[in-house]
């Protein structure tokens, strides 16, 4: 028993000193991860919750994520309604009041932007609509500009000791975004009003920014599996229309894309929206925009000339 | 209406131009200019403003005080016997050949104010006389501002005892209900009035204590103050022994839920969940007639690490239930005082092999000691059941499962049944623990 409580007061008091020493952040997706330690730099330890290579719709509500969330001084999700099947019972076991709704330490992203695909109605037969619009915005690197500038409000505001710092980091990594974004652009110009088919719907934001069409899916509906039907429409819409590039994300059947390319002729090109869901993109937003951009320019590239 | 009003506006406009007096002739096209240029920087600058704000925020949607869904588990299938209640003791599980419906289930949650959110289940149940009961199967407050790591719960909820006993039907993962839980909980497991208080312990890993305070009285208390089955001579039994309906006397007459549960991750892919509980309180066949029940209870899950929509995975769970319901002497029916102790088991595995499918198997035990009584060892007998079956998820909201069981008696037949069923749900879908 006496060890028990030394044991428990050494981990008491060692949680409090780490808590004062760093600012403990968990963020549900690795996008945020990547920007939380941006601006948080050596001020911060981030957790990430979903893993960047599984799908973010369907997460298990693990007992150690309680554990995470308990300990946390700030939560970082996505506000949009990606999260829904497993964020709420995790937080009702964190019994976290810093993290609660309103909080400052709760910081969900989408509060002030405006969501692409927000449905007029609700209604199932459609797939699984999110309520709040289509919640996979950052794959548009103007968002994630939204993004950092709201962790870093929401670091300000839980520990406002080091907001120096934070604002610091801040500039320093939207000059890097700034730049990284006009060579993008600048990447992808010319192939500006190119049609891209896509696994799931998860790229509308990305295709807007940089003027591309991404709105052919192998999904019927979103969340629906491929249907014999929809994959018919896809080959024929496909090789009507010249399509050269598949995108498929690493949690969605490579088999399905596979076999459509094989008939048709398209590339199919590992994407991913998190930062590590494609190698050597580790908690990095910017390597992980760059390898896409790069990629897909190349692969519309190397597709040129072929009809 | 409008267009006439712009039309007029237009007009007016025009005329008091033309009207206007004639500028002064000399330094007019300077002063104009340097007008022009006003208004342009004055234009770049408002447009610069309105580039750098914010677009106007979304409307609200999707948020509501109080979220509602409605989930049906539509049963369907065949027994060899036609007394599917003996068969099927669970009170969800299918009631009769042909189709039953006995889960129809109004969920509602919300949060309460800044200290509370509230769950509430209503539970509709045919009977295969077409009659629809109605239960008010939860309501309870569950605090979201205790400091410490405690929490609170009060209200009316299915206790924490193991795993299966707090999971709603449309979570099981097989048609029925475990029959070591029907013999330990009775047909609709351990739920209760009272309160309980959780503390997540300030471990690395995952550890919560849980203590549960109820009533423990009732059918839904099976195995503690519940006056059990009406005899022929109007006289009130469980297992034979004669019982009493009497009041609380005090707080030891209150029925005690503790559990411990503690969870780590053997991989990046693996989880594993272990917990034990007890239920300790008192039963009705005498005046410090007492029961207790203990179980441990395993999960284990693998899923890897590129899963899309949930699959692949495979799961394997496990509960074991021991019971000593300690009777008192009924001379009356020359019983004398005894102890009458059961155990059981249900060990299943699920195999969710490609999106959407699920294969899985289940294997029961259960038994118990020799008692006094011939009716109250007839009510206790050696049972076991094998159940493998296989899901379809047609999206989060619907599935159909098809699952044999076949059911081994000590006492009596062997029987088999097949059924079948179907789960739809429309309104708000909870989102499911671990």
């Amino acid at each position: 028993m006496k060890t028990l409580k030394k044991y428990l007061i050494v981990l008491l008091a060692g949680s409090a000193l780490a808590a004062q020493a760093k600012l403990n952040v968990v963020a549900t997706t690795a996008d945020f991860g990547a920007l939380a330690q941006a601006v948080g730099g050596d001020l911060v330890t981030v957790t990430v919750l979903a893993k960047p290579t599984e799908d973010p719709h369907f997460v298990d509500a693990k007992p150690s994520y309680i554990v995470r969330l308990n300990r946390a001084d700030v939560l970082i999700e996505g506000g949009a309604e990606l999260e829904m099947g497993w964020l709420p019972p995790l937080l009702d076991g964190s019994r976290n009041a810093k993290l609660a709704a309103g909080q400052p330490g709760h910081i969900a992203i989408a509060e002030g932007l405006a969501l692409l695909e927000v449905p007029a109605e609700l209604d199932r037969s459609k797939g699984d609509l999110h309520a709040k619009g289509n919640p996979h915005y950052m794959t548009d690197p103007e968002n994630a500009r939204h993004a950092s500038k709201r962790i870093a409000d929401g670091f300000c505001a839980v520990d406002a000791a080091h907001k120096d710092a934070y604002t610091k980091n801040l500039q320093a990594w939207l000059k890097q975004l700034d730049e990284k974004l006009a060579a993008w652009q600048q990447q992808l110009a010319p192939y500006a009003g190119t049609r891209v088919a896509a696994f799931h719907n998860s790229w509308p934001y990305f295709a807007r920014r940089f003027g591309l069409k991404m709105d052919l899916f192998l999904e019927p509906k979103p969340g629906i599996p491929p249907s014999p039907a929809q994959l018919g429409v896809v080959l024929e819409t496909i090789k009507r229309e010249h399509i050269k590039v598949i995108v498929i994300e690493p949690y969605q059947s490579k088999h399905m894309a596979a076999t459509v390319a094989a008939q048709t002729g398209a590339t199919v090109l590992a994407f991913a929206q998190y930062p590590g869901g494609v190698k050597g993109t580790e908690g990095d937003y910017l390597a992980l925009q760059d390898k896409l951009v790069s990629s897909l320019a190349a692969a519309l590239a190397a597709q040129r000339g072929t009809p | 209406m409008h267009r006439r009003f712009l039309w007029a506006t237009v007009l007016s406009a025009a005329t008091a131009l033309a009207h206007a007096d004639p500028v002064p002739a000399d330094n007019t096209s300077s002063n104009l200019l340097k007008e022009i240029n006003d208004l342009k920087q004055r234009t770049a600058q408002l447009e610069k403003q309105v580039r750098g704000q914010p677009p106007a925020a979304p409307a609200p949607s999707g948020r509501a005080y109080m979220h509602a869904g409605f989930d049906v588990l539509v049963n369907g299938g065949w027994s060899t016997t036609p007394d599917v209640a003996a068969l099927q003791p669970g009170d969800h599980d299918p009631s009769q050949r042909g189709f039953s419906i006995r889960n129809a289930e109004l969920a509602l949650d919300g949060t309460v104010d800044p200290f509370f959110k509230a769950f509430a289940n209503l539970v509709f149940k045919m009977s295969p006389e077409e009659e629809t009961e109605l239960e008010l199967e939860e309501a309870y407050a569950q605090s979201t501002a205790l400091p410490g790591g405690l929490q609170l719960r009060a209200g009316r909820f299915f206790t924490e005892f193991g795993r299966q006993n707090n999971q709603h039907p449309h979570s099981w993962a097989f048609v029925d209900q475990p029959l070591a839980m029907n013999r330990m909980f009775g047909s609709d497991g351990l739920r209760q009035n009272g309160l309980r208080l959780s503390w997540l312990a300030p471990t690395p890993w995952y550890t919560e204590l849980l203590c549960g305070v109820f009533n423990g009285q009732g059918g839904d208390a099976f195995s503690f103050r519940h006056l059990g089955d009406t005899d022929t001579n109007g006289v009130t039994r469980l297992y034979g022994h004669a019982t009493t309906a009497r009041d609380l006397r005090g707080v030891g007459d209150l029925l005690y839920v503790p559990r411990l549960i503690s969870s780590c991750e053997l991989t990046e892919e693996q989880t594993l969940v272990l917990g034990a509980s007890a239920a300790f309180g008192p039963n009705d066949t005498g005046v410090d007639a007492r029961t207790q029940i203990y179980g441990v209870d395993g999960y284990w899950k693998w899923k890897p690490a590129n899963a899309g929509s949930g699959w692949p995975f495979v799961s394997f769970q496990t509960e074991l239930f021991y019971r000593d319901f300690c009777a008192a002497a009924d001379p009356e029916a020359s019983l004398p005082e005894e102890h009458l102790r059961d155990w059981g088991l249900y060990s299943q595995v699920l195999w969710g092999f490609t999106r959407g499918w699920v294969a899985g198997l289940r294997g029961e035990y259960v038994t118990g000691n020799t008692g006094a009584s011939a009716e109250g060892n007839g009510q206790r007998g050696e049972a076991g059941r094998i159940s493998p079956n296989a899901t379809y998820y047609f999206s989060e909201f619907a599935k159909l499962r098809l699952q044999y069981n076949y059911t081994h008696y000590a006492a009596s037949d062997d029987e088999q049944a097949v059924w079948a069923q179907l789960e739809f749900m429309i309104g708000a879908h909870g989102a499911h623990k671990f």
